[in-house]
């Protein structure tokens, strides 16, 4: 190995980190905590990210990540316009009101090209911690109603139906409780958890148990019989239709049904009002309702709720790679319970606390497969490409959209990785430098005069874990193979995709 | 390091079938027990209704406790009665089973669990995987039994069918593998020829250069290092022929694949595999002909009859031991939504060619008393008779040849439990 080369490339990684002002284009370039900012709170920076944010301060920039735009704009629009990432029209038409797979496309659509990122990633935070499989639903209701009620638009729908994943992006930043109570009433939610099944006589438990379990306070802080009492509590939450099976404006829709409420009254073992008194009082079955909003308010505001939020939080923006921190749960869960629970005010404060910030946290959360995808696209490039050609391998690495394991929500951090799925990480990467060969070589050629360069150039599109000497001289072998070097376009053909897909699907760059 | 290149450049390129475990690993399978027993795990996820399996059809109270999802007693499938005399028989859609069990193949355990069972499903795999309901973290049991072989250990020597790894198979020193699909699981590369296989070569290079300090860094590395220096052996299987045709389901397909493993001889002797659909709260459909449940037993008989079958043909099965298990049972009385909720202790089962057949341990009493000694939660749910531990440690002394006392961290051998 040409040792100039060997002494070039950690100078360039460093010079990476010290923050040089300009990028190698000309373009400003942000800090290295805004870059973290973006991973974390969005999914990463693209080209035109650099150039929104390069000119921002840290404080500045976490206005505009929590706050959004000024002028709101809405990714949707641009969906089928040159320039941004592709959809494929399958049966030449996008349907994703009404077809699960498109929705799916929307999604990832929008998390790479929105101007709000965070709001994606909340709403991707939300999917997993209220995590509904729509192959439940489809299985009850048929795919067309089943995407209706995961995925419409309300503006889209004939029926006005709002889907439960644009009821979390509405709430994704909003009030906690009011998060609840939607899920609570949510038509996906009522088929998933069987609350449409949930009668006076014969009182449903799978949602009663989940809302304490895993919505709110979590595994040791209720009893088996508080799950009983919670089950009562809700009878009565069931689903209604509305307009006939052929109206295309037909749909499922909560209500209370007075008639199959359980009106005595339910004990818990823990306070359900604010002066510390534990049990719903018996109620008049037409003021039935008033008991499971008494609940989540309950649940909302008890402390281990603001913790175990806390904790998830912490996983989630800061690392899991370490355990949270007992200062920031506590500061977070304060936050939570002072803000009246305010997820916006909350989560702004998760990401200007020292542990967010310091430099142990970066690179330091294992990616989920949709962000390593979207990461991976916005950095290496996406014109030419189509999402649709990530929905299987986003399979093959474990994350379906839509389709969360269980009620548990995906297995996070080491949970994502076995040999299969980081295989289906390393392929897709391979998938997606062999589409972008030509743009990437456009965008590099400037920069090939030497293998140093060209490592560098690429190491700076696809910041990830440090690389320590042998992966290093590894990568070097491979630019120089047997032969020389030349830098000619037909080398860079081979050579450049080949190291894209060797450092995108590498462990160093599973970490955000 | 050094090695696995080698080996990858001498046998590495050709991944077709045919080709037999590389070179440097034949060593390495034969000191690990090739071609000597096989253990595969099955999961049903959700948390079985066994009483809708193994069906105490002759207790009044399963009848008065399920008045819509009972099965009719002139419609189960009789396999006797038990040490207690209480008569059982299999859910009708069983017949796969039913003839296994004819054939000696099958024992049934019931009563399994644990004190104080947790009704949560994830919690409840926890203590399954990890058999220790105290502090379910950590490396699952059969994890801790690969941490206990001799290094190095086989890459391949567990093989897990699920994308997802369970706790039971998380160990400390071995990435086991998650293969859901043999025929998908190869290195991809944007280029071909002499560039792709420098590529993989560096690809390996690059795994196996464990950066220090950084353990997340290396466990990551180690899921990519077991993925190549495994996906040549797993290519072998994918043109297994079997000698009878599967069903088309999942659970079946996943069963194909375990038995051209073990037809291939590729040095695997643990599996696992996993079927979901039991979580049951409504519309259990035990009874109706496309009911939920009934199709979930034709799924579960059939796929296991074609999989005893197919190795049987191969003289394979007295190699072979099937254990079944779900993260809970279900409560006894159906709820308001003709389902089931999440109950306590269940019966499991066991299948294999040295299997000794039969029905193990007694049947719950249904009747809805609190002092019904069978029962617990106020005579909700059933109640343990055998610890989970102790099939555990029987499939441990008698089948791995591991020590069950450390690895299970106490002795659980009960007398009687002579199933395998």
């Amino acid at each position: 190995m040409d040792p100039e080369v060997a002494a070039v490339l950690p100078a360039a990684q460093d010079q990476r980190r010290r923050d040089p002002p300009e990028r190698q284009r000309g373009v400003p370039r942000g800090s290295r905590e805004i870059e973290h900012l973006l991973r974390r709170a969005g999914f990463g920076m693209s080209p035109d990210d650099h150039t929104r944010f390069g000119e921002m301060g840290f404080d500045e920039a976490v206005d505009e990540v929590v706050d959004g735009p000024v002028i709101p704009a809405d990714a949707d629009q641009f969906i089928g316009s040159p320039g941004y990432l592709g959809v494929r029209l399958v049966n030449n038409a996008f349907l994703p009101n009404t077809i699960i797979a498109d929705a799916r496309q929307r999604w990832l659509f929008r998390m790479v090209h929105s101007r709000h990122p965070l709001e994606e990633k909340m709403t991707l935070f939300w999917h997993n911690h209220f995590a509904t499989a729509y192959s439940k639903v489809s299985g009850i209701y048929g795919s067309v109603e089943a995407t209706r009620m995961m995925a419409a638009k309300p503006s889209e729908d004939p029926g006005g139906v709002r889907g439960q994943i644009e009821t979390i992006r509405a709430l994704a930043l909003g009030n906690f409780r009011d998060l609840l109570v939607a899920m609570a009433q949510d038509p996906a939610m009522l088929v998933w958890l069987d609350g449409r099944l949930n009668t006076r006589t014969r009182p449903q438990e799978n949602f009663g148990r989940e809302i304490l379990e895993l919505f709110t306070m979590g595994v040791g802080f209720y009893t088996e019989s508080d799950v009983y009492a919670a089950a009562r509590v809700f009878t009565g939450w069931n689903l209604q239709r509305i307009g006939g099976a052929s109206d295309p404006a037909g749909r499922q829709v909560f209500v209370y049904n007075a008639s199959q409420h359980e009106t005595s009254a339910k004990t818990f073992s823990f306070p359900i009002y604010a002066d510390g008194t534990t049990t719903i009082p018996a109620r008049s079955s037409a003021d039935g309702l008033q008991d499971g909003l008494d609940l989540i308010e309950a649940v909302a505001r008890h402390p281990e709720t603001s913790r175990r939020l806390a904790r998830r939080l912490w996983g989630f923006f800061v690392s899991d790679i370490d355990a949270p921190d007992d200062t920031f749960v506590e500061e977070v869960a304060r936050e939570y319970l002072s803000s009246g629970y305010d997820i916006r005010s909350t989560v702004r404060r998760v990401l200007t606390t020292a542990a967010f910030t310091g430099a142990a946290a970066r690179f330091a959360r294992y990616s989920w497969p949709v962000e390593f995808v979207v990461r991976a696209i916005k950095e290496v490039g996406w014109s030419g490409f189509s999402i649709y050609d990530a929905l299987a391998p986003l399979s093959s690495m474990g994350q379906v959209l839509f389709e969360p394991p269980d009620v548990a929500g995906w297995e996070l951090g080491r949970g994502w990785f076995t040999s299969g799925t980081m295989l289906a990480r390393a392929n897709f990467a391979a998938t997606l430098a062999r589409n972008q060969r030509n743009n990437l070589v456009a965008a590099a050629r400037s920069s090939a005069s030497s293998p140093a360069s060209l490592l560098f150039w690429v190491l700076d599109r696809l910041p990830s874990v440090r690389f320590e000497g042998p992966e290093q001289t590894a990568l070097q072998a491979y630019l120089l193979g047997s032969g020389s070097w030349n830098g000619t376009d037909a080398q860079l053909q081979a050579k450049l995709p080949g190291l894209v897909h060797l450092v995108a699907g590498s462990a160093q760059f599973q970490f955000v | 390091m050094t090695i696995s290149r080698r080996a990858f450049i001498r046998g590495g390129a050709a991944v077709t079938a045919g080709v037999s475990i590389p070179g440097f690993l034949t060593g390495l399978v034969r000191a690990q027990g090739s071609g000597s027993r096989a253990l595969v795990i099955l999961d049903l996820l959700g948390g079985n209704d066994s009483l809708s399996m193994l069906i105490p059809y002759g207790d009044p109270a399963y009848y008065s406790r399920r008045s819509t999802i009972a099965v009719p007693a002139a419609n189960v499938l009789q396999v006797g009665t038990d040490a207690a005399g209480r008569a059982l028989g299999l859910h009708p859609r069983l017949t796969g089973l039913s003839t296994l069990f004819n054939q000696g193949r099958v024992a049934f355990l019931q009563r399994v669990g644990y004190p104080n069972a947790s009704r949560s499903h994830f919690l409840g795999n926890d203590i399954w995987g990890t058999a220790n309901p105290a502090a379910p973290q950590g490396a699952g049991w059969i994890g801790r039994y690969l941490d206990t072989l001799p290094a190095p250990v086989d890459p391949l020597k567990a093989w897990c069918s699920a994308g997802e790894l369970p706790r039971t198979l998380v160990a400390r020193t071995v990435t086991v593998p998650a293969i859901p699909s043999a025929s998908s699981y190869t290195y991809s590369s944007p280029n071909s020829g002499a560039e792709a296989l420098l590529e993989r070569a560096t690809a390996e290079r690059m795994a196996t250069s464990a950066p220090a300090g950084q353990a997340h860094v290396a466990f990551v590395n180690a899921s990519l290092q077991a993925a190549l220096a495994t996906l040549d052996r797993v290519a072998t299987v994918t043109g297994y022929v079997p000698t009878i045709t599967y069903p088309a389901t999942a659970l079946a397909q996943a069963l194909r694949t375990v038995a051209g493993a073990l037809a291939r001889r590729i040095g695997t002797s643990i599996f696992w595999v996993q079927t979901g659909g039991y979580d049951n709260h409504a519309s259990q459909g035990t009874n109706e002909v496309t009911g939920t449940y009934r199709s979930l037993m034709g799924t579960l008989g059939d796929a296991l009859l074609a999989f005893a079958t197919d190795l049987s043909n191969q003289g394979l099965l007295g190699d072979t031991l099937v254990v079944q298990f779900s993260e809970f049972g279900r409560r006894i009385s159906e709820n308001g939504s003709r389902g089931t909720d999440h109950g306590a202790a269940a019966a499991i089962l066991a299948i294999g060619g040295r299997v000794r057949g039969g029905l193990y341990g007694t049947a719950p009493v249904l009747t809805l008393d609190p002092q019904n000694p069978t029962l617990e939660n106020n005579a909700g749910d059933v109640r343990y008779e055998t610890d989970f531990r102790s099939v555990y440690a029987r499939v441990a002394d008698q089948w791995l040849g591991a020590d069950s006392v450390a690895l299970l961290g106490g002795d659980f051998r009960k007398p009687g439990l002579d199933f395998v």
